[in-house]
């Protein structure tokens, strides 16, 4: 494992913490020492209160699924919680994210009221997506979170769409892009790599290799498995980090996105992950052991970071025990206010299936 | 005036008039378009609005979807309707579904053009006619152009649209000459037109089977029967009002389209014609479609295949 580390400076001069929920600019270069360590703390802690957020609102959707509140496919990120929450330190407001099928980790890190998205799951008119989308397809315009998408390699041609629209109107925004190790076999993902590189487009290719495409392991479908070295052969870097250290993934990500920002063209960082549990909610795992699993958990991105918190002395088991009891607090409150709300009349059937004028 | 220097007026006015918008596809710029329509573009508008794109139908689609997304109003030319095959993805499953999917969040105003239909001896890989096939697709608006008048003031159309619109421009009609106000502006992109007058039989029809339509309304006039020739220009969303009207009159329908007959646009047009009109009918509605073969090369074996005004005089003196 990759020694963990909080160090960020360096890095930019400012630096977005995203404590409590709030962007908050704070140059890190001029602060003062004292305060430095508590920015520090601080900042850690909001990243094992987000993990935890995305850890426990996906266990609860299971439960729901179980109990049938939760309907269609659901696909659970749990184990690739540092991925989401790590990365999306790196970007503004003004970013963009487009995101997979397995999104809830993305949009609950991105800032999408957890309200919002638990009365989406149960496809009521107060979800995110007005109940028209479901897990697999949360949007978040004010948010700036474009999707959801459902077709595997379908994501990557709108966000050099939209890094395109960036670089045309002369704005520094980096668009986020994730996909799965599946995507990469896909021709989009070389269609995408190549336009944005021609382009020198602001697109930050996040790839979440977690192994597995469904059930076909990265061996049995990539002729090189090395995902990072595929930037090279479209002229432009790429890199793998541990997707299971939050702090790898943070500070790779905020790297790379200054250097996208700075209009030097598109980045691919391969976050090497793993999921946890099976691939959707149908799945009986036939294609890999209990064992690796339980490999994997050891290095469960939650629990170890949790570890090393204490050993720095940045976690005491009453600040934990504060987190959890705000993270259970805050996903009752979304069950209530999922179960409350209004379920979108039949004779609003047809709405948004073109945009109304006027 | 063609029907291509309308087009390229079109997207000359485009870009002239709002920043937001910019043409790519392949070989737009360089090399002036396939079908010439964007000649002269790139000198004029530089290679940041006029852009050449590699071969990657999906990307490219998909990239206008998100650059609408990102604010702008992109034009984006997918050489012909064969290649678009390789775009569907893009336009079935984004395209189309973002808005709703996002409960209403989001509006993609994108203009994509394609050529489109056969008769040039091209054969089986590049003589498709499938804008029946993405007018079957709710999110989406499919236009097709059938005067040089359209030509522009469609795209026009298109470009003032909040919503995705796919303009599918018949090869056979590039070289056509026709009339064009130089001041229209957008035309409109709701209603059918009524191309010709008559009171014995209605022939509904679109894009590049106007034209012989119209040549076999001619013919029949000659042998005593007035058809009224509908251009239906705007396959979805469906004017299907203008067409009953029609039919109301004459109680006579034959509908003249270009792709294959089995699942055709034409039988759409034919159902709801029957849904909504059957008391105006006096004989069933009698459809002109391509023969049920891959495009042959042989010309005769081309020519056969397609509707052709023979065939629609015929048709019409047989019901
Ligand atoms: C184009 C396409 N083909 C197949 C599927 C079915 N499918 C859904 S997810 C998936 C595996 C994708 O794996 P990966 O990209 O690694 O993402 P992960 O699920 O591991 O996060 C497949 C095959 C799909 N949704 N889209
Ligand atoms: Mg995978």
């Amino acid at each position: 494992m990759s020694s963990r580390s909080l160090d960020l400076q360096g890095v930019s001069t400012t630096f977005t913490l995203t404590g409590e929920f709030e962007m908050q600019n704070i140059d890190i270069n001029t602060i003062a020492q004292s305060d430095l360590q508590a920015v520090k703390q601080n900042h850690a802690l909001t990243l094992l209160h987000e993990m935890l957020r995305i850890r426990r609102f996906e266990e609860k959707a299971a439960e729901l699924y179980s109990l049938g509140m939760i309907r269609g496919f659901l696909h659970l990120y749990i184990g690739e919680e540092a991925v989401a929450v790590g990365a999306m330190q790196a970007f503004g407001q003004q970013d963009r994210i487009v995101a997979t099928y397995r999104e809830h980790g993305h949009a609950l890190a991105r800032g999408v009221p957890i309200r919002s998205l638990m009365a989406e799951m149960y496809g009521k008119a107060n979800g995110c997506s007005r109940g028209r989308g479901g897990s697999m397809h949360l949007f978040d315009a004010g948010r700036r979170f474009y999707g959801g998408y459902a077709i595997v390699g379908g994501g990557l041609p709108i966000a050099v769409g939209l890094a395109l629209a960036d670089k045309l109107q002369s704005r520094p925004y980096v668009t986020a892009c994730f996909f799965g190790d599946g995507a990469v076999a896909e021709g989009e993902f070389h269609e995408s790599l190549n336009l944005a590189a021609l382009w020198k487009l602001p697109v930050l290719f996040l790839c979440e290799n977690n192994l597995y495409a469904m059930g076909t392991a990265l061996a049995r479908h990539q002729s090189q498995t090395d995902i990072a070295m595929k930037a090279q052969g479209y002229g432009f870097q790429g890199e793998a980090v541990d997707g299971m250290d939050v702090l790898a993934v943070e500070k790779a990500t905020r790297r790379v996105a200054d250097w996208v920002r700075q209009g030097k063209g598109p980045y691919l960082l391969e976050f090497r992950t793993y999921r946890f549990r099976a691939h959707s909610m149908y799945d009986p795992e036939l294609y890999r052991t209990k064992e690796e699993v339980e490999r994997w958990k050891e290095r469960c991105p939650i629990a170890t970071f949790q570890t090393w918190l204490r050993q720095q002395q940045l976690l005491a088991d009453t600040t934990l025990a504060q987190i959890e009891a705000a993270v259970d607090h805050e996903i009752e409150d979304a069950i209530v206010f999922a179960e409350a709300g209004p379920s979108e009349p039949v004779e609003d059937l047809l709405r948004d299936v073109y945009t109304q004028e006027g | 005036m063609t029907y291509r220097e309308a087009i390229r007026a079109g997207l000359r006015e485009a870009l002239r008039s709002d920043p937001r918008v910019f043409l790519m596809g392949e070989d737009v710029g360089r090399y002036g378009g396939a079908y010439a329509c964007s000649r002269g573009l790139l000198e004029e508008f530089g290679p940041e609005r006029v852009r050449d794109t590699p071969l990657s139908e999906s990307t490219f689609v998909g990239a206008g979807i998100g650059a609408a997304l990102g604010g702008m109003r992109p034009i984006v030319e997918v050489m012909t309707v064969n290649f678009s095959l390789l775009a569907l993805d893009q336009v079935v499953n984004n395209a189309a579904t973002l808005r709703h999917m996002s409960g209403g969040q989001f509006s993609i105003p994108l203009a994509v053009r394609m050529a489109t239909g056969g008769g040039r001896q091209l054969a089986a890989q590049h003589s498709h006619s499938l804008e029946g096939w993405y007018a079957h697709i709710p999110g989406i608006k499919v236009l097709t152009p059938a005067t040089v008048a359209d030509a522009k003031g469609m795209l026009l159309a298109a470009l003032q649209d909040p919503d995705p619109v796919f303009i599918f421009e018949h090869a056979m009609l590039y070289p056509m000459e026709g009339e064009l106000d130089e001041d229209a502006g957008a035309a409109d992109i709701s209603q059918a037109r009524v191309r010709r007058q008559g009171n014995d039989v209605t022939l509904i029809t679109f894009g590049g089977s106007l034209p012989k339509t119209l040549e076999a309304a001619e013919q029949l006039a000659s042998l005593e029967i007035e058809a009224e020739v509908v251009d239906a220009r705007v396959l979805r969303p469906l004017d299907i009002s203008t067409f009953l009207t029609s039919v109301a009159k004459t109680h006579r329908v034959v509908i003249v389209d270009e792709a294959w007959r089995t699942g055709s646009f034409a039988a759409e047009i034919s159902a709801q014609i029957m849904e909504q009109g059957f008391d105006h009918l006096d004989a069933p509605v009698a459809r002109i479609c391509a023969a049920e073969v891959p495009m042959p090369y042989a010309k005769h074996l081309e020519e056969a295949a397609l509707p052709q005004v023979g065939i629609i005089v015929k048709t019409v003196q047989g019901l």
